[in-house]
């Protein structure tokens, strides 16, 4: 608790790494899980195929993924972000997915029947039926990444991990350890929360109410 | 060929390597062993009473949300650097798992169900073992089998902690800039955890029950 008090400028960017990290890993796993489920979603064949794929995976614990990746990538931050975006991806297309099969065929079929257009489906039908399930994918990503973002520390990846491995590396610095396990806990339940509140704001419940 | 000579690092040392299995092994024994032992009965308490699922069910979410590396490493300023440490942080990951899956494992059981064998006078004990548990087990060993992979997947960090098991070659690989010790540990691992994966969904699929 000392060290998180008395050096908050360190803690403060490393906690900025590990966001950055984060949010580079999440928008780029997330442009490409959409296209992707959209596209497997149609096809049962296709979404067994991919999702079995993507399973395998998530199996594989991080940090020996990102070790699988070294000869690829070197040790480098790039090598964290594609375990990062890896893991993303099997969470996202995972919900993506479950999200856009949830949606009742009858209410397609009644946009269609009002005239909608496939883009108008999309857009006013689909897409905010689907979000709520989706963003609760978005929201596990985010945790996942989060805790494997630190395990990246080890492989030059920056971020809060820094500050566990360090402390350590250098015997005794348990205020190391504390700084860093109460800054990456606190980003952890905060991101949470920040996306069950994201939840309920698009959820159906709200949305009915409101427009009674 | 990095793999190859990843290969012949460790067929060289295939007693150590063994050992490092059996550590790992042992390490997702202790933390299954009392996870499944405090999570089963406490999941079915908390599908049955709301008051103990508010707490406990959100002390588990939270537990959860905490990044694994953060728990493993709190373990050292209490217990120091060894096995005991990160055993007892291992167990503590493998608990919210089991405990959330057993919880909604009771609570999904139909009451249709429960009330047939009621019906049919059966007594408490008749109906947990031969109807609720029954039902519930598929559910609670999806919980146990993604505590196993978390265990496999956090144990490989308490080397870091002192603790051994398959994460040595990790720990090693980084200290002395060897990419092919490294891929010991982290091809390792990824089998043990392919194969844990393929045997608990094999035993999830012969306990559920024929529709």
């Amino acid at each position: 608790m000392d060290y998180l008090l008395q050096n908050p400028a360190i803690v403060f960017e490393l906690l900025l790494q590990h966001l950055l990290l984060v949010s580079v890993a999440l928008t780029l796993a997330l442009a490409l899980s959409l296209p992707l489920s959209v596209f497997i979603a149609a096809s049962s064949r296709w979404t067994t195929a991919v999702l079995g794929v993507l399973s395998v995976v998530y199996t594989i614990p991080s940090i020996a993924l990102i070790i699988l990746l070294i000869p690829l990538t070197g040790l480098n931050a790039w090598s964290v972000i594609i375990a990062l975006i890896l893991y993303a991806q099997v969470i996202l297309t995972r919900n993506n997915v479950a999200a856009l099969r949830g949606i009742d065929p009858a209410i397609v079929e009644a946009a269609r029947g009002m005239g909608m257009n496939r883009w108008q489906m999309w857009w006013r039908v689909q897409l905010p039926l689907a979000l709520p399930v989706m963003l609760a994918g978005v929201r596990l990503a985010a945790i996942v990444t989060i805790g494997i973002a630190t395990i990246g520390a080890k492989f030059n990846g920056g971020g809060l991990g820094r500050l566990l491995f360090d402390g350590i590396a250098q015997t005794g610095r348990y205020d190391k350890i504390w700084a860093g396990a109460i800054a990456v806990a606190a980003l952890a339940l905060l991101t949470n929360l920040a996306f069950v509140t994201l939840e309920h704001y698009f959820g159906p419940a709200r949305k009915i109410r409101g427009s009674l | 060929m990095i793999l190859f000579e990843a290969f012949q690092y460790a067929a060289s040392r295939a007693t150590e390597w063994r050992d490092a299995l059996g550590q790992h092994l042992l390490f997702v024994a202790v933390a299954l062993g009392i996870g499944i032992i405090v999570c089963v009965p406490l999941g079915f308490v908390t599908a049955r009473s709301r008051l103990a699922a508010l707490g406990i069910l959100n002390a588990a979410n939270a537990l959860r949300v905490i990044p694994s590396l953060a728990i493993l490493f709190l373990a050292i300023p209490y217990f120091g650097l060894s096995f005991t440490s990160a055993a007892l942080a291992l167990t503590l990951l493998a608990l919210p798992p089991i405990l959330l899956n057993t919880d909604a494992a009771f609570r999904g059981i139909a009451p249709t169900l429960q009330e047939a064998a009621l019906a049919l006078g059966m007594t408490w004990r008749q109906r947990l073992w031969r109807v609720e548990l029954p039902l519930a087990l598929p559910v609670i060993l999806t919980g146990v089998r993604a505590a196993t992979l978390e265990v496999i997947a956090s144990a490989t960090l308490a080397a870091f902690i002192g603790g051994g098991g398959l994460g040595i070659y990790v720990t090693r690989g980084f200290a002395l800039f060897d990419n092919a010790i490294l891929l010991v540990g982290a091809i390792s691992v990824a089998l043990l955890a392919l194969s844990a994966e393929l045997l608990l969904s094999g035993l999830e699929r012969l306990a559920r029950v024929p529709q």
